[in-house]
């Protein structure tokens, strides 16, 4: 895990800042050691889980507060709207992260017996990134939800004093 | 030593959808976070949990280290019969705790 910093990443996390300082009114000092994890990781890992089928933009929803202080405990629920009958049900849900050193956070499976199809977790957060929910429903599609956080204190990588 | 957080309702009508909340102490060590010395902690975290109700499995989740400590996981189930969740934790260095519930039918 060395320091590479892609251009990008330091725009993002310099957005992050500039977002804290403007809500926060102070810019803490992130001593975030930086990870390899990348939009292409998040790219690798989704692909490896639908294969070549589409997925698609909808039916899934990812609620996640857009700014949090503290990325140790970041609140998450995914729902997905289903009848959750035995002819059309949600099978699974995954959640899968931008900047993390690894792009999978958890994988949830459910099925019809169920009744309604939503979790709810929490989840850490090393950077501000991405965040997307998968759910493969009984027909074997697959939808999708993202959203966006922006964190102002990492999780995962900091230094243990 | 089990150390778990569990919420389900004692009582329910058939066919309700019920939530179940759970809690499982646990560090969660994500096995990418290095002492003042420069040493790597190892990952050390719950791997699976798993949900029966009456014996059937009714959910199951795969943990990764971007999960936080003290896995928190709430999950609906359609409350059927009378009987009793089993609630099962495995983890890494041989972590195991199983935590059984009760509920009510009417």
């Amino acid at each position: 895990m060395g320091m590479r910093h892609s251009p990008t990443t330091t725009r993002r996390k310099f957005l992050g800042l500039a977002g804290s300082a403007a809500v926060g009114g102070a810019v803490p000092i992130v001593t975030m050691r930086s990870v390899d994890a990348t939009p292409a990781m998040l790219n690798a890992a989704i692909r490896n889980l639908v294969g070549e089928a589409p997925v698609r933009t909808g039916k899934v929803k990812l609620d996640i507060p857009p700014l949090v202080e503290n990325g140790n405990t970041v609140p998450m629920t995914v729902s997905v709207e289903s009848p959750m009958t035995a002819d059309d049900h949600v099978k699974s849900i995954y959640v899968f992260n931008e900047k993390n050193p690894q792009p999978n956070v958890g994988n949830y499976y459910i099925g019809p017996r169920a009744g309604r199809a939503q979790i709810s977790t929490r989840i850490r957060l090393a950077d501000s990134q991405k965040v997307v929910a998968i759910a493969q429903l009984s027909d074997g599609s697959f939808w999708s939800a993202t959203a966006d956080v922006v964190v102002t204190l990492a999780a995962c990588t900091d230094e243990v004093i | 030593m089990t150390a778990a957080l569990i919420n389900v309702p004692r009582k329910a009508r058939r066919g309700d959808i019920i939530e179940i909340k759970t809690l499982m102490s646990h560090v969660m060590e994500p096995g990418y976070r290095r002492t003042a010395a420069g040493d790597l902690l190892p990952r050390d975290i719950i791997t699976s949990f798993a949900c029966r109700y009456n014996g059937e499995e009714i959910f199951r989740a795969d943990f990764f280290p971007a999960i936080a400590a003290n896995p928190f996981l709430s999950f609906f189930t359609a409350a059927k019969e009378s009987g009793k969740f089993e609630f099962e934790w495995v983890g890494d260095n041989g972590f195991s705790e199983t935590v059984s519930s009760s509920i009510t039918v009417e």
